[in-house]
């Protein structure tokens, strides 16, 4: 096995060079950092589009001949949701991950590296069929609309990549376990582990529909394809790539955000089973996104509400441990009063403001996910731009800024450099810009959708309908609210520019908390994750089971493509 | 594994709403009739429009005040185009695509279904408000997508 440990986590005062002194080997920083600068370059261009869109949207700006604002739509999904998402968290998730195992494995690294480079090829890839106008199908890519038979293995390669780079943090998980007999492995690991575990599931059935579906479709080697396989297949990734961001995001919240207001973890083990829970329960939750779709009974789409209900009570574990962990800290400071503590917070730490503020966005962001999942209720609002407003509460501010909290701890741990007070300062205002142009844009599509107007269509009065009269004055606020996220957008990249290349040096660390009572550790079979794959095979195989079977053995003629310039 | 007291009274309210509000879907969706359209039917996308069902699409009353239609929707209209009902009429439709994946909705109402090729989708209302409803697609069917649009008339 290669060697490990050749990057122990030093202690300050011990320093050997200046990477060893952040605990990082500098070829970890710069695999880390690698995956970061895609992030930096797929915000710019998934945020221009989002601009872009609402200003179009709202009848303030008409585009020119060459681009359609669907070509725009598509560029903002797959930019913010398949790479900007993907490439931070594998940049973060390693960077953590080598902190508290002392390192990554020369394979990791490896894998690491090739999974970088299949990523960005495909990104780029499909970026080129997006923006000439030869992939106009949304992130989603519904068959049987066609895109560029290119455009899909630029997808193709991204999703490769994602799972070599799984590969990868296996490889550096078991390896720590192996020397480590009998020991837990660190919380913050876990936590890599369980998304990675998740983002395997997703790639396969994501690997499934495009490899051997979508690909020989879209080069002519099949005639027809069957929409409805597609679909499902599509959203077994779609909505298990959502909890992937939350999963990563509140691993922050667990393990980072104690130690950055000076507590302790709340509880390790109640984490852990958190986690797990997320990780078992998770995929199935995608058949909500098809609850008006036919095909599917509705006895079927009951069984799906139920299951896509299970999530929710990792959501109310996390709640309580957070505060709970909050309350602890300030009582350790001598707070006596009943929420005395809550002033102690350090509000004006920008990592700390950064992860409440997306904390407290997740409480009508998980609302609005139990609205959606419902039967009924998913009636009303299914496809109207209320939907988009869910998701820009819950990945937009959620999980944004989460990991905007989380960059200002990761570029620094990197760089070796340190977060001044000017920056601080400057990422405090950047949240509350961010957070108040959500605000405004996410609530203006909610209440929009909820007047009918529906998501993922071009600027239209409806031959005049007084329906979609109505729905202007949101447009506009909509398009208000993005251009106050750009302003958002614009100030984060300057801070985050600064913190790699312009600080001063420091010795910024990776928060990590530690536990409130070790002798409370969850039992040694938590680690052993064959449990879990097998608990998640299971009900996915409950949900998905008797729906493909139908679907693969039905009479559907499948569909001819219809080519979407 | 220790949990704390209030974590357990916090986790046993929640998963007490929880099944509550799941008991009021399930009596919703198998008593009350109220479960999303899920017509299980299919057929050949690319005879759709020749098809017996889809061949002579127009209002065809069935009976007291009771109607029933067959829409195709298609790039980028819904056939036949806008229709006038009578107030408080119900209304069955049929709808099914030729070409790629449409949605159905039908503004001021909680008329809303997909429309996947291969399949075919059934939905019903009643019309008690007199009005201008709007059809609209509310799934990305191409580049003329917000064209996609007709009304329906209650008079």
């Amino acid at each position: 096995m290669a060697h490990i440990n050749e990057a122990p986590i030093l202690h300050k005062g011990v320093a050997v060079n200046d990477a060893a002194a952040s605990g990082i080997t500098s070829r970890d920083i710069r695999l880390s950092a690698a995956n970061l600068s895609i992030a930096f370059i797929a915000i710019m261009v998934g945020g221009i589009a989002g601009l872009l869109q609402g200003l179009v949207r709202s009848g303030f700006l008409e585009l020119p001949s060459w681009i359609s604002y669907y070509a725009l739509l598509t560029a903002h999904g797959v930019m913010f949701i398949l790479v900007l998402t993907s490439f931070f968290s594998i940049g973060y998730l390693y960077a953590g991950t080598s902190r508290v195992l002392g390192g990554l494995a020369d394979k990791t690294i490896a894998f690491g590296w090739a999974g970088f480079a299949l990523m960005s090829v495909g990104t780029v890839m499909a970026a080129f069929f997006i923006l000439t106008g030869n992939a106009n199908v949304l992130y989603t890519f519904y068959t049987p609309m066609q895109a560029h038979p290119w455009f899909y293995v630029g997808l193709a390669l991204i999703v490769v990549g994602i799972l070599l780079n799984c590969v990868g943090m296996f490889i550096t998980y078991q390896s720590w376990r192996k020397r480590n007999p009998g020991k837990l492995t660190p919380l913050f690991a876990f936590f890599a582990n369980a998304v990675f575990v998740l983002w395997v599931f997703a790639s396969l059935f994501i690997a499934v529909f495009v490899v051997g579906m979508v690909i020989p479709w879209a080069f002519g080697w099949v005639p027809t394809i069957d929409p409805m396989m597609g679909r499902t297949l599509f959203w077994a990734f779609g909505h298990t790539l959502v909890n992937i961001w939350m999963l990563t995001a509140i691993s922050a919240w667990y393990v980072s955000m104690p130690k950055i207001i000076g507590g302790k973890v709340f509880s390790d083990s109640l984490a852990r089973v958190a986690v797990v829970i997320l990780v078992v329960a998770n995929v199935p939750g995608g058949f909500h996104h098809q609850i008006l779709d036919p095909g599917l009974s509705v006895e079927l789409k009951f069984l799906h509400v139920i299951q896509t209900f299970m999530i929710i009570f990792p959501s109310l574990m996390t709640a309580f441990a957070m505060l709970a962990t909050m309350e602890r800290a300030g009582r350790a400071k001598g707070v006596r009063s009943l929420l005395g503590w809550w002033k102690t917070l350090p509000w004006s730490d920008a990592r700390f403001f950064a992860l409440i503020v997306a904390m407290f966005a997740f409480i009508p962001a998980g609302l609005g996910g139990i609205i959606n999942a419902s039967n009924q209720i998913n009636q009303v609002v299914h496809n109207s731009i209320w939907v988009t407003g869910h998701l820009h509460l819950t990945v937009g501010t959620t999980v944004m800024l989460t990991f905007f909290g989380i960059s200002y701890w990761l570029i620094p741990y990197l760089s070796g450099r340190r977060m001044t007070q000017t920056i601080n300062r400057l990422a405090v205002i950047q949240t509350i810009v961010w957070a108040g142009g959500m605000l405004l844009m996410s609530g203006a599509m909610h209440i929009n959708g909820l007047l009918g107007s529906p998501r993922r269509t071009a600027n239209t009065t409806y031959n005049g309908s007084s329906a979609a009269a109505d729905w202007a004055m949101y447009e506009t606020l909509m398009a208000m609210g993005g251009v106050i996220l750009v302003i958002g957008m614009a100030l984060l990249l300057y801070i985050w520019a600064q913190l790699a290349f312009f600080a001063p040096k420091g010795d910024a660390d990776f928060p990590i908390g530690e536990d409130y009572s070790p002798s409370d550790a969850s039992p040694l079979f938590m680690d052993r994750w064959s449990i879990w794959v097998a608990l998640a095979t299971v009900s996915i195989a409950i949900a998905y089971v008797i729906p493909l079977i139908d679907f693969a053995s039905g009479t559907n003629p499948g569909s001819p493509p219809f080519l979407m310039p | 594994m220790h949990i704390h007291r209030y974590e357990k009274l916090w986790l046993i309210i929640g998963s007490i709403i929880l099944f509550i509000f799941l008991g009021i879907v399930a009596v919703q969706t198998f008593f009350l009739d109220m479960g999303p359209p899920s017509h299980a039917e299919m057929i050949d996308p690319q005879s759709v429009r020749e098809s017996e069902i889809f061949a002579d699409p127009e209002l065809k009353e069935i009976g007291d005040n009771e109607y029933e239609i067959a829409i195709i929707a298609e790039m980028f209209t819904f056939q036949p185009g806008d229709l006038e009902i009578p107030a408080g009429a119900t209304v069955h439709f049929t709808l099914a695509s030729p070409d790629v994946t449409h949605g159905f909705k039908i503004t001021d109402t909680n008329v809303n279904v997909m429309v996947v090729p291969g399949h075919i989708s059934k939905v019903s209302h009643t019309f008690d408000e007199p009005g201008e409803y709007l059809i609209l697609c509310n799934e990305y069917c191409g580049l003329g997508h917000e064209f996609m649009a007709n009304t329906i008339t209650v008079k």
